[in-house]
């Protein structure tokens, strides 16, 4: 939590705004999926999103399946992911969020994933499918707020839930720029924009924009009035399409420096 | 309502289990969903216009049959059957589609979907899109597009757009998994038909108040013809919407033994089967909590039956309360065991049952042993088996 505020802090005095990169935790395997995941981190990836593999992931599309699929074959669930975490809190300082479906955390247990994901050094979780009617099952575990539950907001929000939703909110808010699943085309910066002003009259946190941003230019757009974007798919895809390359760390890194040049607002 | 406490509650919970796990984007939808249903459910135009529909289209009530020659061969209890296989579009499906499609109407969306795993759920809701003149697109595995070949072309025949789902193991679960994906990009026009009593608060109880006809003249048709109620209600499970149907309103009815049958498969000792109620543990799959065959840490396992509508590793809630409060019991039924029920229906009665249908059937047949013609047993016949020759006559040849 205070890994969040601090990133948020130190991004608005330096004129940026936050690169959030998305990846599935061992794909396509553990070692490489560390390795990519330093390069990143070296490469100006502001806060990591981690995806803990799921069989059934419904809101996910093709690319981000096709990876949770690649990272179930290679064994990886989420007590490696939960390992994985620790290991990469040894070497960077950036806000980790967890990334899951609901039903891994449930089987493996919600109290022991609270006290394991806050031992290893994450600073929160999105559970995509767990809606504030059903979060309180998980978070009535959890102690202090050293640890977030990062809420969604999406397009069909309407403004009276948004509101609501808003209350429980920390850490910062994800929202969603379209209705589909990750991945898709057709991102509309100006119903975003409109949506990031909605949120902004109701909450101080900070709003991260996810699903459809692909490009540099995708991010510059965005990035213009939200806080930070989120990158998934995009890095996804890199990985799929150069999975057998030994630079592929490096390629994800070219990929992540283009695009975070596009969140500095400073010059 | 025939229940003393209501079930679910206001939060779509059914004790543990139930409840609404999906993502942000789709929640208002079935928010409003669960407005449109409880208010329309409940308006007297919408429930004469669906009555009617039951009555003159779909063809009900639907038969409540004496077995006598199979009950004799087996000489035991007696073997009725509700014979949901005579419903239009020769599945109990049908009920269900016909009052989400009105639904649908009433509340101005003009685009259906659904999933389907052996095609009578798709059949009934291309059969309802054709009826109201709607768009259809269906969900389907491409293994079950495969081996239920039939009921694709008909699909086709009535207008509707068949989606092949190749992730996962293409079956129902995988065509679940596609349809929710699909329902999240059209989530303002679309009206998502789920088929079974799973799925996210309202569709369990909605789907559940939509099948509840069949207990409800099952329980009219024995009354007027033995003058008493059943001693024991047998329908198969795969998510659970005959079983449900059938059940609910004999629920209070404590004298009344309910047995749900799930497909055992090639056996509850292999890995290949779907008795989520008997072998699995509690989980979270397509929107609610329920019991779901999965490893330890949450991965969806493949389910096998050789029927593809009993082919899902979830099961609807309701039922997953039923078992743990122990007002139904559930057991299944192995592969082998479903067609020789399939065969002696065939032979005794000339009837050919869907291949789901012959998992209640065939425990039917073990629990009458022994019984005397004074008990009563009761069949969810839920549907015809015109679909699943094929899958019969190349399971016979290989015997």
């Amino acid at each position: 939590m205070e890994r969040i505020k601090e990133k948020f802090i130190e991004l608005k005095e330096k004129k940026e705004k936050a690169l959030v990169g998305f990846l599935t935790g061992g794909d396509p395997d553990m070692s490489k999926s560390f390795d990519i995941i330093t390069k990143m981190c070296e490469s100006g990836i502001d806060v990591l999103e981690l995806g803990i593999p799921f069989s059934d992931p419904t809101a996910d599309g093709p690319v981000i399946q096709r990876s949770s699929a690649r990272s179930i074959a290679k064994g990886i669930n989420i007590s490696k992911i939960l390992e994985l975490t620790k290991k990469i809190r040894t070497i960077t300082d950036i806000p980790i969020i967890l990334f899951t479906y609901y039903n891994p955390v449930l089987a493996f247990g919600v109290k022991k994933f609270y006290k394991q994901a806050v031992k290893s050094g994450a600073d929160g979780v999105l559970v995509v499918d767990l809606p504030p009617e059903e979060s309180d099952e998980m978070t009535k575990f959890w102690k202090d707020d050293n640890f977030s539950l990062i809420r969604l907001l999406a397009p069909t929000t309407p403004l009276d839930r948004m509101k609501n939703i808003l209350k429980s909110a920390s850490g910062f808010i994800y929202l969603v720029s379209k209705t589909g699943v990750t991945g898709s085309d057709g991102l509309d910066a100006s119903k975003v924009l409109k949506q990031t002003k909605m949120i902004r009259s109701a909450c101080d946190l900070p709003v991260c924009v996810g699903f459809g941003i692909s490009t540099p230019d995708d991010v510059r757009q965005i990035a213009s009035f939200a806080d930070g974007v989120v990158i998934g798919s995009a890095f996804e895809k890199l990985i799929e399409d150069n999975i057998a390359k030994p630079d592929l760390p490096s390629i994800i890194a070219k990929k992540v420096k283009e695009c975070k040049k596009a969140t500095v607002f400073s010059q | 309502m025939n229940s003393k406490r209501k079930t679910p509650d206001s939060n779509g919970h059914f004790g543990l289990f139930g409840g609404r796990y999906v993502g942000e984007t789709i929640m208002p939808a079935i928010l409003e969903l669960e407005d449109a249903f409880y208010k329309y459910s409940k308006n007297r135009n919408f429930i004469e216009e669906l009555s009617s529909l039951l009555k003159n289209y779909v063809g009900r009530p639907t038969p409540l049959y004496y077995a006598r020659r199979l009950s004799k061969e087996i000489n035991g209890a007696s073997i009725y059957l509700k014979r949901e296989d005579l419903a239009h579009t020769g599945a109990h499906k049908i009920n269900n589609t016909l009052g989400q499609a009105l639904l649908a109407r009433y509340m101005g969306k003009t685009k259906l979907i659904a999933e389907t795993g052996a095609g009578q759920h798709g059949v009934a809701t291309a059969t309802t899109a054709a009826l109201f003149g709607m768009q259809c697109h269906i969900f389907m595995g491409i293994q079950d597009i495969q081996r239920q070949a039939p009921n694709v072309k008909r699909m086709e025949l009535l207008g509707a757009k068949i989606i092949p789902v190749d992730s996962g193991t293409g079956t129902l679960k995988d065509a679940m998994n596609e349809a929710m994906r699909y329902w999240v990009g059209e989530v303002k026009e679309t009206f998502y038909i789920i088929g079974s009593v799973a799925g996210p608060h309202p569709y369990p109880e909605m789907v559940r108040e939509f099948q509840k006809i069949i207990g409800i003249e099952t329980k009219e048709q024995i009354m007027h013809s033995t003058g008493k109620l059943p001693d024991t209600l047998i329908a198969c499970v795969g998510g659970g919407s005959n079983a449900m149907g059938l059940f609910y309103p004999f629920l209070n009815d404590k004298k009344v033994e309910m047995i749900g049958v799930e497909a055992a498969g090639k056996g509850l000792d292999t890995d290949k089967h779907a008795a989520t109620l008997s072998k699995g543990t509690v989980g979270v799959l397509h929107g609610s909590k329920s019991y779901v065959l999965q490893d330890k840490f949450g991965q969806i396992n493949e389910a096998h039956s050789i029927s593809a509508g009993l082919d899902y590793p979830g099961v609807g809630p309701e039922h997953s309360l039923l078992k743990d409060t122990k007002r139904a019991s559930y057991l299944s039924i192995t592969d082998n065991e479903a067609l020789d029920a399939l065969h002696a229906l065939c032979r005794h009665e000339g009837i050919i049952p869907a291949l789901e249908s012959s998992h209640a059937l065939a425990q039917a047949m073990k629990t009458a042993k022994g019984k005397s013609p004074q008990n009563i047993i009761i069949v969810n016949l839920s549907g015809r088996g015109d679909k699943d020759l094929e899958t019969v006559l190349s399971f016979d040849a290989k015997q």
